[in-house]
């Protein structure tokens, strides 16, 4: 599969772009923001190296750390695939997520890797990005979110549906209080996380092009039975459909949460 | 019965749709129409009634009962236009202090492009967290196919029943089985894999109440699920909105079976 060459590509610290074929060490890619040097083609970022991007200088501090994933229904080829995500990518699970300053502002953040189960969100997902939520409302700090997923973990049988409830949960109850959450749609936010969390953000940023939708292409081509257009479930669909605030480029993404935060601080309010 | 021997009895022609259950439980009812945003989706009945003398409000997803009026329901495949209509009747709700019941019977949500342009997913997010911060009691009640979060769109709930032969998933067996063997005929084993029954979700504690069916008394069976109804609506009425809203979100916090420093979390663990 393309997927399990790009997990392959990521580990050996080159990637090759998957628009134009060229190749480029991981270096250059830190330098040029992940995007291609040669065509422009965003490349998807894994978990620890976006939060590197984003926040303040050694300003992140993980939080939830050391969950893992449970085969609890014996579903087919899940504790192989869970091994093999773990090997190829040295996380534990699927999100990472902690607190950190941006543009010297606090919040907390998490960040989804789609390097790990296309980030499907199971138990451990659904809890650590609770927790995050939990803990920001306990510190009455603003949540800045990465999305990027497939969906439910369908290993995870009705459990993996129950993620969904109990984030929502979390986000409304941090919401109530006042305080803020932004997210980040990046490439690809689909299904249960778009279904949920992705889309409870006050504010909604999206990366160029990303893939944003609930239901697969393939199964909304068969149910409406003609072609569909090729910018369907982008970034540029859901901003013109009125689903997302803003597409940022990801050279502007800490300028641009630096000023929301700043917008948004507490002094400011109660001045 | 199997697990797919009850998915295929959840969807079996001639069972009770969303309709006949609101017919035989509510008295004084007025079916309230439209999103107030867009349009009036037929995949859902709402209105308000009365149960046993309690006004309530409530929102059915209506899989139709011939082939003319499951054209105009989508099968039961509501779109965003039906999750904001359900989400207008459960704000009403709200403010008259009433209680909402729901009726889940559905696929999933309807995956047209028409859907994606006018935002399914994020239909189905602001009701699952509108409804988990409603300050009213809400009860709901798989009466058939409770599919994947088109079906949790309403059942974010206080409560939630499950008649005896419904099933609720995350994902279609159907589509569990062309995803994990490229093949969706092995929808059989993707359904005993998956744990879909009524029994599943009260070990889970997803459903706190299994109805025995008996569709042939079909009042009868009724008068079961308005006792359940009453009796619930009596202790959740009681309590003060704080409280409520305190135990719904420990309802659904609990869920999720995951390692933490070497010891197995959750309160949810299923007996395998």
């Amino acid at each position: 599969m393309i997927f399990d060459k790009w997990i392959a590509a990521f580990t050996s610290e080159k990637l090759t772009c998957n628009a134009c074929k060229k190749e480029f060490s991981v270096k250059e890619l830190r330098k040029s923001n992940y995007i291609c040097p040669e065509c422009g083609k965003y490349f998807r970022i894994a978990g620890r190296e976006r939060i590197n991007q984003i926040v303040d200088k050694k300003s992140f501090e993980e939080f939830a750390t050391g969950l893992s994933s449970v085969d609890f229904l014996d579903f087919p080829g899940y504790a192989d695939k869970l091994q093999k995500a773990k090997d190829n990518t040295g996380e534990d699970d699927a999100v990472v997520c902690g607190h950190a300053t941006i543009g010297g502002y606090p919040c907390a953040i998490f960040v989804m890797d789609s390097r790990f189960m296309m980030a499907s969100m199971g138990s451990v997902v659904g809890e650590k990005i609770t927790r995050t939520f939990e803990y920001a409302t306990e510190h009455k700090l603003p949540v800045i979110g990465f999305t990027a997923s497939g969906g439910a973990r369908m290993q995870e049988g009705i459990i993996s549906l129950m993620q969904m409830a109990k984030c929502s949960a979390a986000v409304k109850k941090h919401s109530s209080e006042g305080n803020l959450y932004v997210t980040v749609l990046t490439d690809p936010t689909t299904g249960g996380v778009t279904a949920s969390f992705a889309m409870q953000g006050d504010i909604i940023l999206a990366e160029p092009k990303a893939l944003v939708g609930f239901a697969g292409r393939r199964v909304v081509e068969q149910t409406t039975k003609s072609q569909l257009p090729d910018n369907f479930q982008s970034a540029e669909f859901i901003l013109e459909h009125g689903f997302a605030d803003a597409i940022v480029p990801r050279e502007e993404l800490t300028d641009t949460l630096t000023t929301i935060l700043k917008l948004h601080r507490k002094e400011q309010a109660a001045g | 019965m199997t697990p797919y021997e009850k998915l295929k009895t959840a969807r079996q022609n001639g069972r009770p749709t969303g309709v006949a259950y609101v017919n035989e439980l509510f008295t004084d009812r007025i079916e309230l129409h439209g999103d107030r945003r867009f349009s009036d989706d037929a995949a859902i009945v709402s209105g308000i009634g009365s149960l046993d003398g309690i006004p309530v409000t409530y929102i059915a997803i209506e899989k139709g009962t011939d082939l003319d009026s499951r054209m105009k329901t989508n099968f039961g495949c509501p779109k965003p236009e039906g999750y904001r209509k359900a989400l207008r009747l459960m704000k009403q709700a709200e403010k008259f202090h009433r209680p909402v019941i729901c009726f889940v019977d559905t696929l999933g949500a309807f995956c047209g492009a028409d859907g994606e342009e006018r935002g399914q997913g994020e239909a189905i997010a602001e009701n699952i967290m509108e409804m988990l911060g409603l300050k009213t009691p809400t009860i709901s009640i798989v009466i058939g196919e409770g599919g994947s979060g088109g079906a949790l769109a309403l059942c974010s709930a206080d409560r939630v029943y499950m008649m005896e032969n419904s099933v609720y998933s995350v994902i279609s067996p159907e589509g569990c089985a062309s995803i994990l063997w490229k093949d969706a005929s092995r929808a059989e084993d993707a359904a005993q894999c998956l744990r879909i029954t009524a029994d599943d979700m009260k070990n889970f504690g997803v459903a706190e109440t299994v109805i025995p069916e008996n569709f042939e008394q079909f009042s009868e069976t009724c008068n079961e699920i308005k006792q359940h109804l009453v009796a619930d609506l009596k202790e959740l009425m009681k309590k003060n909105t704080d409280l409520l809203l305190e135990d719904r979100y420990h309802r659904f916090r609990k869920f999720g079976i995951y390692e933490e420093n070497g010891g197995t979390h959750g309160t949810t663990l299923y007996p395998i």
